[in-house]
């Protein structure tokens, strides 16, 4: 059995997102205490907490949507630049961010479908905008990608003819064309009416059994105990319990995790 | 009691003043429209200091009436006759039509730039944002995300600024501008017959603000497939 909580960097093993004390203050309020944590290729990483804990704050700081008030994030082992100003540090390089973004796609909660553009038009737009890739071969790829996530039929709808899953299965697509090293999730069932919320999972199930890198933030905890190799339960700002699902569903293993999972049943 | 004669007489005097009816009004608002969106975009992103200067301006052009701003450039520049001969652009503020475009594009910019500014405000954080996730930032961001979704959301608006500036070209007529309006008051000056030339000239703004309104309709109608429900069929082919 692989034991994930070794795959800190020891200089053989590099991770794909690597973030250390990593902290931000909103104000005068310290929302993330000195998060450091590492995921490596093939690595399905689910961050679980209460409201206010810090998770979503901690997953939008890797692409640099939240800036963090202090540490490091290194994404394919390229740390993202930081210098200071007088607001605090910012990231040295808007090139830089673009390039690392491109590199770490994110689903989000509230899907953010461009409603401009048909599904299709959503999936080919980073790759053929950004990264410049012949337009024919997005096309291809978004198809193929489309009928991945189940939504073929769907290609030419724009997002408000959606249903809801649908549309989040479209966000999955239009993350994944961009040849992503890792997937943010951020609460990605969380708007979803409950019928929905399956069909949704299926695909990241599926995603996490092709071994790609994920990170996770999640209300679904049954959902994190079945696909994730690491947990990481944040409380109050901090890692308050990490490990394998079994280490940390174990009787015994964390009360606060164990109080977090019967109060969230 | 009408005398139809007549008013074909009146259609056919006012009808050469129509080129310069749309001169006055596609040269302004081509050069308001690229204006205001500079200014709405300024205004949403330029900072304090570049913001209020942009809000200073609309409040002054929207406070005043467009017939005082048209004299002011047409009469009002000229005491400063030396200093734009100076500059060399006495040659625009000697034309009257240089000054209704002036005027026009001026005031037009003002309140087109709040048009261009609601639209902005409108576009939902979530799309920039999912642009900025996968690598979009800059004119990019602009181009693909931002400015598609509010010129949609600003249209309507705007096309209620083309209309008003359509008739806004009448007041061009009061600098010696023949187009429609002044050619209706100097066929009056000659026939005493106001009613009926108002009448027609009337007419003609209300024939073209009604294929105005028609073609943004239809543009309108093209960039939005987004928001029509769902085709509930095939296109019929009967």
């Amino acid at each position: 059995m692989r034991d994930n909580r070794q795959a800190e960097p020891s200089g053989k093993a590099r991770p794909v997102i690597s973030i250390s004390d990593l902290r931000k203050k909103f104000g005068g309020l310290e929302v993330l205490k000195g998060i450091s944590l590492a995921a490596n290729q093939g690595e399905v990483i689910t961050i679980l907490g209460s409201s206010g804990s810090g998770k979503s704050t901690m997953l939008r700081c890797v692409n640099m949507l939240e800036v963090p008030t202090s540490g490091t994030i290194a994404i394919d082992g390229e740390v993202i630049e930081m210098r200071s100003t007088r607001q605090g540090i910012q990231p040295a390089s808007r090139k830089q961010v673009d390039r690392i973004r491109s590199k770490a796609a994110m689903v989000f909660q509230s899907f953010n479908l461009w409603s401009h553009m048909t599904v299709l038009e959503n999936v080919i737009e980073a790759p053929v905008h950004v990264q410049k890739r012949p337009r024919q071969e997005c096309i291809a790829e978004a198809e193929m990608l489309l009928a991945k996530v189940g939504l073929s039929a769907k290609k030419e709808s724009y997002p408000r003819h959606l249903s809801g899953g649908q549309q989040q299965r479209a966000a999955i697509a239009r993350a994944l064309a961009q040849k992503p090293s890792v997937l943010l999730f951020d609460e990605p069932t969380s708007a979803l009416d409950p019928e929905l919320v399956g069909e949704v999972l299926k695909v990241m199930r599926e995603l996490a059994d092709e071994g790609r890198t994920m990170l996770i933030v999640t209300h679904e905890i049954a959902f994190a105990r079945e696909v994730s190799n690491r947990i990481v339960f944040l409380d109050g700002g901090r890692i308050e319990a990490s490990g394998t699902p079994a280490e940390l569903f174990a009787a015994g293993a964390n009360e606060r995790f164990s109080r977090f999972v019967s109060r969230s049943n | 009691m009408i005398d139809f004669a007549f008013l074909a007489e009146a259609f056919r005097t006012l009808v050469p003043g129509l080129p310069l009816t749309f001169q006055l009004a596609s040269l302004s608002l081509a050069l308001g429209a690229v204006l205001s969106v500079l200014f709405g975009v300024f205004a949403t992103i330029g900072g304090t200091v570049v913001s209020r200067v942009v809000a200073f301006y609309v409040f002054c052009i929207r406070g005043t009436p467009l017939l005082v701003q048209i004299f002011i450039v047409y009469y009002g520049m000229g005491q400063f006759r030396p200093f734009l001969q100076d500059w060399g652009v006495w040659l625009i503020f000697r034309e009257p039509f240089w000054c209704a475009i002036i005027a026009l594009t001026v005031n037009t910019a003002a309140y087109g730039s709040e048009i261009v500014r609601g639209g902005l405000k409108s576009v939902p954080a979530g799309q920039i944002e999912a642009a900025k996730a996968c690598g979009m930032s800059g004119m990019l961001l602009y181009r693909r995300i931002i400015l598609p979704i509010a010129f949609r959301q600003a249209l309507p608006g705007y096309s209620n600024e083309i209309v008003l500036m359509i008739k806004a070209t009448s007041l061009a007529s009061i600098i010696t501008m023949m187009e429609v309006t002044g050619l209706a008051a100097k066929l009056i000056s000659e026939t005493f017959r106001a009613f009926e030339v108002f009448i027609v000239a009337g007419g003609i703004y209300l024939v073209i603000n009604f294929l105005i309104a028609q073609a943004i309709g239809r543009i309108e109608y093209w960039l939005s497939p987004h928001l029509r429900d769902m085709p509930t069929a095939e296109p019929n082919n009967a």
